[in-house]
């Protein structure tokens, strides 16, 4: 490869049926934490990039053209590589509850970081980089919950990935963040093949946000609204701290894979949905495994007490 | 037959600090109004005037999105856990 961006895509799937509750269903995770970056977000960050330059609103190895991206960390971290490679300057805003290794992966890739307020959560980095976008109008915001250059790279090649190394799959689950990840890949193969499920799993993050005023400081990421997420998603579901963790450690003892905390609430959805699978018909789960586990090392997520874990978790954000 | 609802921070100063509360119903859409008749204060933050569910709210029984389901048809049995949660942003 001439780059580390061309690194970028082409991940691995394991099989990890160990995990699966019946025995007609197969579960298959497609490793996103083998990406240069450690997570899905490097293709995010390259294709939100790319976009800009495309659009002639970039120029590249112009180091003093600034981007502005509200991140939780990976995207951040995904933009910091390709901002390093490509000459740009890089500022994240990001809630200061995030775990201490997205943070030090961030400024060893030399991003600037703006801190938002842990009780406003992710939604108040969003707010404070549209703010500081309205204020700087000379900073660049790729905003990857408005910009269609997301989802278009999983419809890209996340999904055809899918379809091409395991052509057998009947249901989608991933993570709900952005929704990017869910609108590209399940679009895709739902155009393959209609009758998959599109399942999406998200964590209890609104339930302890304490700096939320009123519930009209929600948020939905305008792509999800834009392209139709509703109608495409089959189901919807909410997968809380202590059994997040306690899959992601079966992960790792049961099947040998040592994935992050959002993969475990992932591998907990596709449980659920395998589950429910009738008897006497097969299936093929495949769930994206948002990044490996190295960045929760410090969270103790493999090595304490589960109920302080589960505690800590509820306090960071993890997705 | 009393339902058990699992409130967000944002919700339980109108419930005396609660996070969970117990309301009648036996759809989603009954056990909402029974929540929203009991705290007021909470009525137009969860359900919007003509009745619908508040465009960012989540509504779970039992951790499933009722918007996924029957929405506010979902039938609810004693036992079940309805959850509202606010729409947050990850990523």
């Amino acid at each position: 490869m001439r780059s580390v961006l061309d690194l970028i895509g082409e991940t691995p799937m394991v099989e990890v049926s160990q995990l699966s509750p019946n025995p007609n269903v197969r579960l298959v995770l497609k490793l996103e934490g083998r990406n240069p970056g450690g997570s899905v977000k490097d293709r995010v960050a390259l294709a939100l990039v790319e976009q800009a330059e495309a659009d002639g609103i970039l120029e590249p190895g112009r180091p003093d053209q600034v981007l502005l991206e509200p991140t939780s960390g990976n995207t951040g971290i995904g933009l910091a590589l390709v901002a390093r490679m490509k000459g740009y300057h890089l500022k994240v805003v990001l809630p200061t509850n995030v775990s201490v290794e997205r943070r030090q992966l961030l400024e060893v890739w030399g991003a600037e970081i703006i801190e938002s307020p842990a009780e406003e959560g992710s939604n108040g980095a969003v707010r404070m980089a549209l703010r500081l976008a309205e204020e700087h109008l000379d900073w660049h915001m790729l905003y990857q919950y408005g910009n269609t250059a997301n989802p278009a790279i999983h419809y890209r090649t996340t999904g055809p990935e899918i379809w091409r190394d395991c052509p057998e799959v009947t249901h989608l689950v991933a993570g709900l963040g952005t929704s990017g990840t869910l609108l590209g890949v399940g679009r895709y193969l739902k155009e393959q093949k209609p009758a998959i499920e599109v399942w999406a799993v998200e964590p209890p993050a609104g339930e302890r946000v304490d700096g939320l005023r009123s519930l009209d400081d929600g948020f939905v990421p305008p792509i999800f609204e834009e392209l139709g997420g509703a109608q495409l998603l089959d189901r919807k579901t909410v997968v809380r701290p202590r059994e997040s963790i306690e899959v992601t450690r079966r992960l790792l003892t049961e099947a040998g894979v040592f994935v992050g905390i959002s993969t475990g609430a992932t591998v907990a959805g596709a449980i659920r949905c395998a589950k429910q699978i009738r008897p006497g018909t097969t299936g093929v789960v495949v769930a994206i495994s948002a990044d490996d586990g190295w960045k929760y090392l410090s969270t103790g997520a493999w090595t304490d007490d589960l109920d302080v874990v589960t505690k800590r978790a509820e306090n960071t954000i993890y997705f | 037959m009393p339902v058990a609802v699992r409130l967000p921070t944002v919700l339980r100063s109108q419930a005396g600090g609660r996070a969970i509360v117990s309301v009648d119903g036996s759809t989603v859409g009954e056990v909402l109004r029974s929540l929203v008749t009991e705290h007021p204060g909470m009525g137009e933050q969860v359900l919007n005037e003509d009745g619908t569910l508040h465009r960012f709210v989540n509504v779970y029984v039992n951790d499933d999105d009722v918007r996924y389901l029957s929405a506010l048809e979902t039938p609810v049995k004693e036992g079940d856990e309805v959850s509202i949660l606010p729409a947050v942003a990850g990523g």
